[in-house]
């Protein structure tokens, strides 16, 4: 998959990848980054929420929910295929 | 004032209140174990106050050893010193020593978390610029070593610039070397300035000469991070004229186009992921305490699923459970009220024992049980961590009333007590939905509810089985519902009007679920009950004992004597202070079904609810034989002059639904006044809520009578 079309929003369950660009624009964009969502970080999209929104990312051992409209700020490259 | 007397005193008993060495911060991301690791090296002997101006609770414990005692501060939990809600604001503000009432630590214990080591480390990183004598204690080291995460304490402490002790703050492993550590804290050298970020440094430090007063060097840089904001005005006006005008310019130079708070986090993080692969060596990528469990709770639907069966539970439970105690305290009381009769006599004063004390006060000790209960539930679920995942599961369902799943974990605490609940909305960055939630927070059901309902229900619903489930169960359920489904309807109109805004934000930590340390659990447990039974005789009493002195006086004398017992007993309740005021308001309370009784029952328990069972009690037990048992019961057999009964069903329902909308509670009200900085919300609270419940009731009776 082209790196430009995936992001945190299109990781399937299970599914790794590395945060490559962020749109840090939005606030609450800029809340995730201080919580260590920021370029270069590889996270894996452990679950969501009914309807698939909220998301819940793991990354060097903690646990973040983020909606599905901020995930989508988020480019990624996924590692691997998920289940 | 210096007399020799004084010069006399015990040297013993003055140190504690004089010789304090340091001061030390107690300082960590949140569920990163401080208050443990605190509990722990105070050795629970902690002084708890408020700071000045916020309800926040001030932990302040005193860590001795041979020769020196320091005081530790325990403080909310921060992810960095850039606040985004006011729990963290007020983290920051101590440290900054801007919190009005204290003054700068001498020193810093930083706490991190040896399984969460990227988000610790950005914060530990930004207390090191403090430039102030700083000890990192690495904790949940037993935690760590199970997920195989080996941490080089040596290499970290060097390149922090501080000292690192790793300890388990729930087994004590460790303390000794930290506890010493602290004690001399203010021998250590403050670190060295790290430059991790040139640039920032450098346009700091260039400010710092520009000042009028020596400024730390942390609040600058956080300065022209976070911008000239009412929190940092302090720091604004020590600076120079020219150095004021210039922090935009800086600002736009060092920033560019870029969000100064992504910036700051894109340089610290990358620095952050450089520290973690020299110090965390045979550690996986991914720390996940994976199980059957949790990987079934992390599917979207049975996850949901899960949450409702958690509730249920918890509300069964706290029926189930707790009736055999509840029983026999409830046999205990009336036993004793019978004891006092039969030593004392038919006296005032042995009526004033055994039906205003003992009766009004035993009748709400009863429901300590369940309370208990209730909380315990509530605590287990907060430290596992699953509070925490009902607010990720609910977030959308919260959203589509236009509040965030954040206010998932206030309300849920309300349960327990809308104080500690409204306490909680502090972690809710938005000040609309907070205030939202804290106007949402006071329909719960709260644990003074609880023995109302539960006293009702068990006297007026019968214990038949629905399938699996018991019917009493099942209405107390219901009126839970009904309490969340007002206070989410309320939420839902005030965004909608007064608090119209945009959609709450919503970031939220995802603990992995940990078991709850049972000291913890039993140190919160017995604080709650110490609280429950203060209550109990401090207030309670005192309205017991006024209640039952207005009930039994101005005594009827020329009754004749031959009068039946319980006609005697009526007529003098009728004609006591407390009958005559109960007919003053009965007209109000006329159309809901209420009589004199009930209505000076409920006026009487406006600033604490519970206190409705405890005139109850008195009231239906003054003149009474003890024989005629249990407040249900005799709540059971009351009957008006004509010999009609007053708790008819549409009635009982009706006094449900009051009890479930009413604000009865002084101490509610106050958190909100503090919470909400206006007299505005708490009046608007009251009024609203009063309406609603008289209204309620009126549609009950009136409805249910026709
Ligand atoms: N395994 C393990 N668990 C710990 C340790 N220290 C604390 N915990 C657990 O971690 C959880 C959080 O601990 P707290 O002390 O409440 O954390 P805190 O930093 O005060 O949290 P906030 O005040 O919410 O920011 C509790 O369930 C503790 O029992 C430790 O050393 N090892
Ligand atoms: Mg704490």
């Amino acid at each position: 998959m082209a790196i430009n079309g995936s992001t945190l929003a299109t990781l399937k369950r299970g599914q790794r990848g590395v945060i490559r660009a962020i749109n840090s624009a939005d606030p609450q964009v800029q809340r995730l980054m201080v919580l260590g969502l920021v370029e270069g970080t590889e996270v894996e999209h452990a679950s969501s929420a009914i309807g698939g929104d909220p998301m819940e990312f793991r990354l060097f051992g903690c646990g973040i929910s983020l909606r599905l409209e901020h995930a989508r700020h988020f480019k990624v490259a996924p590692v691997g295929a998920g289940d | 004032m210096t007399s020799s007397a004084e010069i006399r005193v015990p040297a013993d008993e003055i140190t504690v209140a004089k010789r304090i060495d340091a001061s030390i911060a107690v300082v960590g991301n949140p569920n990163s174990g401080k208050s443990t690791l605190f509990n722990r090296l105070t050795g629970l002997k902690q002084r708890i106050g408020n700071y000045p101006g916020v309800t926040v609770e001030k932990h302040i414990g005193l860590l001795k050893t041979d020769d020196k005692v320091v005081e530790l501060v325990d403080l909310p939990g921060t992810h960095s010193l850039s606040a985004h809600s006011l729990e963290e604001q007020i983290a920051v503000d101590v440290i900054f020593g801007r919190m009005a009432g204290t003054k700068t630590p001498d020193g810093v214990l930083a706490v991190l978390d040896a399984t969460n080591l990227y988000q610790g480390l950005f914060l530990v990183q930004q207390l090191v610029e403090l430039e102030l004598p700083t000890v990192v204690a690495l904790t949940m080291n037993d935690a760590a070593e199970k997920s195989g995460i080996q941490v080089d304490t040596a290499e970290l402490s060097a390149l922090l610039g501080v000292p690192v002790y790793p300890v388990v703050a729930t087994t004590g492993a460790g303390l000794d070397m930290l506890r010493h550590a602290l004690a001399g804290i203010i021998e250590l050298t403050p670190p060295r300035r790290v430059r991790i970020w040139p640039q920032l440094t450098a346009a700091a430090e260039r400010l710092a000469q520009d000042s009028r007063a020596p400024l730390r060097f942390a609040e600058l840089e956080r300065l022209l991070i976070d911008g000239p904001t009412a929190s940092n005005q302090l720091i604004v006006g020590k600076l120079s004229d020219v150095a004021r005008s210039q922090i935009e310019a800086v600002r736009a130079e060092l920033f560019e186009d870029e969000p100064p708070i992504a910036r700051d986090a894109r340089i610290r993080y990358t620095w952050v992921r450089e520290v973690l692969g020299k110090v965390q060596k045979s550690a996986p990528v991914y720390v996940t305490w994976r199980s059957k469990v949790t990987d079934f709770l992390n599917r979207p639907v049975p996850g949901t699923i899960g949450l409702f069966f958690v509730m249920a539970i918890v509300f069964q439970a706290v029926f189930a459970w707790a009736t055999p105690v509840m029983d026999a305290i409830d046999a205990a009381s009336s036993s004793l009220s019978g004891v006092v009769f039969e030593r004392l006599g038919d006296t005032a004063f042995s009526s004033l024992i055994a039906d205003g004390i003992i009766a009004g006060v035993g009748s709400v000790v009863v429901f300590l049980p369940q309370i208990l209960i209730l909380f315990l539930f509530i605590i287990l679920l907060e430290d596992s961590g699953y509070l925490a995942r009902a607010a990720y599961l609910m977030d959308r369902l919260m959203r589509s009333v236009g509040l965030s799943g954040q206010s998932i974990i206030p309300m849920i605490s309300s349960f327990a007590c809308a104080v500690p609940g409204i306490m909680a909305t502090r972690v809710i960055p938005n000040r609309r939905d907070r205030i939202a939630t804290i106007m949402a927070a006071p329909f719960m059901t709260c644990s003074a509810r609880l023995p109302v309902y539960a006293l009702l229900i068990a006297a007026f619903v019968p214990a038949t089985k629905v399938g699996f489930l018991n019917l009493q169960g099942l209405v107390l359920m219901g009126l839970y519902l009904f309490g969340i489904v007002m206070g989410i309807l309320t939420a839902l109109i005030m965004r909608k009007t007064a608090l119209r805004g945009p959609k709450p934000p919503f970031a939220l930590m995802l603990p992995e679920f940990r078991r709850p340390n049972l000291q913890t659990v039993a140190i919160q447990l017995l604080g709650r009950a110490k609280v429950f039974l203060k209550r109990a005789g401090t207030v309670i009493f005192a309205v017991a004992v006024v209640v039952w002195s207005l009930a039994y006086f101005p005594r009827a004398d020329d009754l004749p004597a031959d009068l039946d017992p319980n006609t005697a007993s009526a007529l003098q309740m009728e004609q006591s202070w407390l009958g005559r005021a109960g007919k003053v308001v009965e007209p109000v309370f006329e159309p809901l079904g209420w009589d004199w009784r009930v209505s000076s029952a409920v006026i009487a328990s406006f600033p604490a609810r519970e206190v409705v069972i405890a005139v109850l009690g008195t009231v239906y037990a003054v003149g009474d034989d003890a024989d005629e048992g249990t407040l249900s019961g005799r709540l059971k057999s009351a009957t008006r002059p004509d010999g009609s009964k007053v708790f008819t069903l549409p009635m009982v329902i009706g006094l449900l639904i009051f009890y479930a909308c009413c604000l009865q509670c002084a101490a509610t009200l106050a958190i909100i006044r503090r919470e909400t900085n206006s007299w505005r919300w708490p009046i608007f609270a009251w009024t609203y809520m009063t309406t609603i419940g008289y209204i309620g009731a009126l549609l009950a009776f009136q409805l249910g009578s026709a």
